[in-house]
């Protein structure tokens, strides 16, 4: 099973609900996917600074804060389990930080806007936990997952980050992935589980580094990944989404003058503003649908 | 009589409608804000109206029987499946798996029905005016698949003996799937289902008609599939 939800907003007028629209979403999914919930919700842009969305597991907040602050100048935000960590440190320098002296935490994603949370639980646990109801934005994703091929952890919690500013969420399942997980670790991509969903999220930015746009990088994937699936991937401008040829997962989209939503179950959207006198859609198998990129 | 999904239990209107008094005589029944619920209206065996205003989520209407129920809004997945008889009317658009296994019964979708409409249909007649998606009447034995619009890829594959009609385009035939000629009765039949469906802006000469070459009924050692 496995719940996918996402939202993107064509102008301002939803800005400060965005939050509160995805998590009754999210929770409304909690159906498809009980074992864990995740969302990337995507803000303003940062200038100088870049965002590391880190989950601190079950080390203090303090300890965390010294630790960090004897490598680099942050600002920490706490949020239950996860610390948003603003800083003018440039990705490359961070992951290698990161990477030596912070093996006890994961980084889950990062970027000039993008912000994730995932733990397990109930998504409507997860999304009170993360107070997701206070949160504005632009456009966001989510997923409920119901694990199949690997364990409830929060390391096989979705939103998957990509890369900077971008991220993934999955219904299905991959067959490929332990072949394909091999090929990856060769051209030097770092997995952090056994989990089926981080080798697309590996492969889509391996291509998007090798100069691929986020298009041909997820037609690419309709050759290169065996299996069902529906993806709906993040970007700082928007989203865009994708069934495999079979389409046995599902996906309904609704979009008005000022929003466009997808999710996994039209029960997800119900509750949208004007959403009975929305254009109500199913994206095509195969075909790569985008909103803002 | 009016019945409200955001103040009744969908349990409860399905255990209404599915045990209906005899001896009353309400037969005609509204049901709004579904918002997207599954299994509205599914195991109905009774002579009754329902009209749904709204978007429904999977199995609407499913294993009906006798009863006619009209979606205001589009349907999810498996839309009256294994329909035995009555009249299923949807007036937006369908997901996948619409009418699937059903025995009997007339569907009708105004809009678009996706992937594998009508997927081993036993006999109900599926009538889509719109398009239908890739692998419809997949394995489907008998009834008619009549589609105003096109067809995706792999129409009819291994279909036993169902009669498809198409008004537009097939992107490709699945195994065993082959177009057969449109005899004077072929087109009398059609006429008839366009009449039934109130459809007046197709004549029913306009169609192709696709069916099995019964290649498949017994194994034989040089298919190679």
């Amino acid at each position: 099973m496995c719940g996918i939800v996402g939202i993107y907003l064509k102008n301002e007028k939803l800005k400060n609900s965005l939050g509160s629209l995805l998590s009754k979403m999210l929770i409304n999914m909690g159906s498809r996917g009980p074992d864990s919930a995740g969302f990337a919700i995507y803000k303003k842009e940062e200038k100088e600074k870049f965002k590391y969305s880190i989950c601190i597991n079950k080390l203090n907040f303090k300890d965390f804060e010294e630790r960090i602050n004897k490598h680099i100048e942050a600002e920490l935000i706490k949020n239950s389990d996860h610390v948003i960590l603003k800083t003018p440190t440039k990705p490359d320098a961070m992951l290698a930080i990161l990477k030596e002296h912070f093996q006890d935490i994961a980084l889950v994603g990062y970027g000039k806007s993008i912000e994730i949370f995932k733990q397990v639980g109930d998504p409507s646990e997860v999304v009170k936990k993360f107070k997701l109801d206070d949160y504005s934005g632009s456009h966001a994703i989510g997923h409920t997952r119901m694990a199949t091929e690997s364990a409830i952890t929060t390391d096989g919690s979705h939103p998957y980050s990509t890369g900077e500013d971008e991220c993934l969420v999955h219904n299905g399942s991959l067959s490929n992935h332990n072949n394909l997980r091999r090929k990856l670790k060769k051209d030097g991509v770092n997995f952090d589980s056994e989990n089926d969903t981080e080798v697309a999220a590996g492969y889509i930015s391996n291509n998007l580094s090798n100069k691929k746009n986020l298009k041909e990088t997820l037609k690419d994937s309709l050759k290169d990944l065996d299996g069902f699936y529906t993806f709906i991937t993040g970007t700082k401008d928007g989203f865009a989404v994708l069934r495999d040829e079979i389409a046995c997962k599902p996906a309904v989209i609704a979009e008005t003058d000022d929003y466009v939503a997808i999710a996994s179950e039209f029960q997800a959207m119900a509750h949208l503003p004007e959403v009975n006198n929305a254009k109500i859609f199913e994206p095509e198998p195969g075909v790569v649908y985008s909103w803002g990129n | 009589m009016e019945l409200d999904l955001k103040k009744l239990e969908l349990r409860n209107v399905n255990d209404k409608l599915q045990n209906l008094d005899r001896k009353t005589n309400e037969r005609d029944f509204t049901i709004i804000n579904p918002e997207g619920n599954h299994a509205i209206c599914a195991g109905l065996d009774k002579e009754m109206n329902v009209t749904i205003k709204g978007h429904v989520g999977y199995y609407c209407a499913g294993m009906n029987k006798k009863a006619t129920i009209i979606i205001e809004g589009n349907v999810g997945t498996g839309v009256a499946e294994n329909m035995m008889s009555g009249k299923v009317h949807v007036k937006g658009n369908a997901s996948q798996s619409a009418g699937a296994t059903a025995h009997g019964g007339l569907l009708i979708i105004d809009g678009d029905a996706s992937s594998r409409c009508g997927i081993s249909m036993k006999g109900a007649d599926i009538i889509v005016k719109g398009s239908v998606g890739h692998m419809s009447g997949f394995m489907s034995q008998s009834g008619n698949l009549i589609v105003c619009g096109d067809a995706g890829e792999a129409l009819g594959d291994s279909l036993y003996e169902t009669n498809i009609y198409i008004r537009g385009n097939v992107k490709s035939l699945g195994a065993d799937c082959i177009e057969k000629k449109m005899d004077k009765k072929h087109i009398n039949k059609l006429r008839k289902f366009l009449n039934d469906a109130e459809i007046k802006n197709h004549k029913a000469e306009s169609f192709k008609r696709y069916g099995s070459a019964r290649k498949l009924y017994n194994f034989k050692i040089d298919n190679n599939y």
